[in-house]
């Protein structure tokens, strides 16, 4: 549930960086914006089992609910800036626009904005130095990007195939 | 809590479900520990016989070695969310409860010393990813607690990343055989197969004996005269079989039915008592070092003997691949 809903929510927000905007994000709109109480409620469901479950409690570290409050922040004021206070999205889209320009243009001081971007720089900070790098390291994992055929096919690391050198046929 | 009745009076019963969560109990199973190899059975397969004096430093350097080179080891202890989805699985959680048997957990104890060498987070902020010092105590843990895996890879069938902990307990086998921490049952087993052939220790003269006493067993029950060959150059098909068929019950039942069917099938093949195990264990101890060893041997047997052909037995199939 949290990650079809990030990806969904994750659509959604291409609408800051693209103008005109890609008709697939526009397309996503409407989805992306519900799907951003379903993120929310995901996340309560994994940050409930590191407290209730007793086996899971007992694997938590402090990291693993600092990243869930992380992205519950994120997703809690996204949410407000939508439903609670609206805020100027007409600039925030301007001062992005801007950015990949290199030009920094006026952002809204909304403190609910602020808030919300400046915990989406501590997830960008701390990415890649955390657990979140599951995200490519699922693509890198053996035991699933690799075919089952050692029978059919030898697979020899460099390093194996060091030892197999200077070894006459029939001599160990 | 006992899910099987051992004493009941028509054998051993079920009486609860076995697959039950139990409740954790903490430290249950840290009391038990293999025993330790004797040094010279560790120096058989190139291990150091005690504990070497710089042990922390090359269990660090041997960690970063195996991380380098084997890549699924690597992403297997980066790549952990600790979801939980394995807590459940591994039996030797479920029959005792100790948490440090999730797979999880028992991968954490290697896990959480690698972080703190290996990694930013570890390296600056330790307490915050669970991250702690190679002391002579988490040693001792992971002599405990990786030798309470049977690398079955169950868990490895739920975890969403496909992690095996089997990878993580034959890391931690091979860094603490190299520090001369070694488990006797293992060690001394893969030392009898360089020496005599197979993991029971079994002689030529013992192995002739009993394939002759199974060869009057047939006989007598069948009433026809099968061979079990021993040795036999120019034989088309050498066996290679697990030694528990020579001696254990109802392994036996196998190696007579093999050696059925190739009467029947009227085939020349042969056992060889120079490679008479096809059980490897240099799988177990994570050595590739030993294993290849092992596997060598029954090249050699084939080749000594000529036959065209290797069958193996069940048992040991993974190191007879290599």
């Amino acid at each position: 549930m949290f990650h079809v809903a990030l990806l969904l929510v994750l659509l959604r927000h291409f609408r800051y960086f693209t103008n005109p905007v890609w008709f697939w994000v526009e397309w996503a709109q409407p989805f992306g914006l519900y799907a951003s109480f379903a993120l929310v409620a995901g996340l309560a469901g994994l940050w409930a089992r590191r407290f209730l479950v007793e086996r899971i409690r007992y694997i938590s570290s402090p990291s693993d609910h600092l990243m869930l409050a992380l992205l519950a922040g994120i997703g809690v004021s996204g949410i407000m800036m939508r439903f609670v206070a609206r805020t100027d999205i007409i600039a925030i889209k301007a001062f992005f626009l801007g950015l990949l320009q290199f030009q920094v243009l006026p952002l809204p001081s909304d403190p609910i904005l602020l808030i919300h971007l400046s915990l989406v720089a501590i997830l960008m900070i701390i990415f890649p130095i955390s657990k979140l790098l599951h995200a490519p390291g699922v693509f890198f994992s053996p035991s699933r990007n690799q075919v089952d055929n050692p029978g059919e096919k030898r697979h020899l690391a460099p390093w194996a195939a060091e030892l197999e050198t200077g070894r006459e046929n029939g001599n160990s | 809590m006992a899910t099987l009745d051992i004493s009941h009076k028509d054998g051993p019963r079920f009486v609860a479900d076995p697959l039950e969560v139990p409740k954790l109990a903490c430290g249950a199973m840290a009391d038990i520990s293999p025993y330790p190899a004797h040094p010279a059975h560790q120096e058989k397969l190139g291990f150091p016989g005690e504990l070497l004096p710089d042990w922390k430093q090359r269990v660090i350097e041997k960690m970063g070695e195996l991380a380098k080179k084997n890549r699924a080891f690597l992403v297997y202890l980066d790549t952990c969310v600790k979801c939980g989805a394995c807590t459940d699985k591994c039996h030797y959680f479920l029959g005792t409860g100790d948490p440090k048997n999730m797979p999880v957990a028992r991968q954490d104890l290697l896990r959480s010393v690698y972080r703190r060498y290996f990694t930013f987070a570890g390296k600056y902020f330790p307490w915050l990813v669970g991250a702690r010092d190679l002391t002579e105590e988490v040693l001792d843990e992971w002599y405990t607690y990786y030798h309470q895996c049977s690398q079955c890879r169950r868990c490895s069938v739920f975890c969403p990343y496909g992690i095996d902990t089997a990878e993580v307990s034959m890391a931690a086998r091979e860094i603490m055989d190299v520090v001369g921490k070694g488990q006797k049952y293992c060690n001394e087993i893969i030392g009898k197969v360089k020496e005599i052939g197979n993991n029971l220790g079994l002689q030529e003269k013992a192995l002739r004996a009993t394939l002759e006493d199974l060869e009057e067993d047939i006989e007598e029950e069948t009433g026809v005269s099968v061979r079990i060959p021993l040795d036999e150059k120019g034989a088309d098909i050498l066996l290679i079989t697990p030694s528990a068929d020579f001696f254990a019950e109802p392994h036996v039942d196998g190696l007579i039915g093999y050696a059925k069917v190739f009467h029947q099938a009227g085939v020349s093949w042969t056992i060889s008592s120079y490679a008479s195990e096809a059980a490897n264990f240099g799988l177990f101890i994570g050595s590739y070092e030993n294993m290849r060893e092992v596997s060598l041997r029954i090249r050699k047997a084939a080749i000594d003997l000529g036959v065209k052909r290797i069958i193996f037995g069940a048992c040991g199939v993974k190191g007879g691949l290599q």
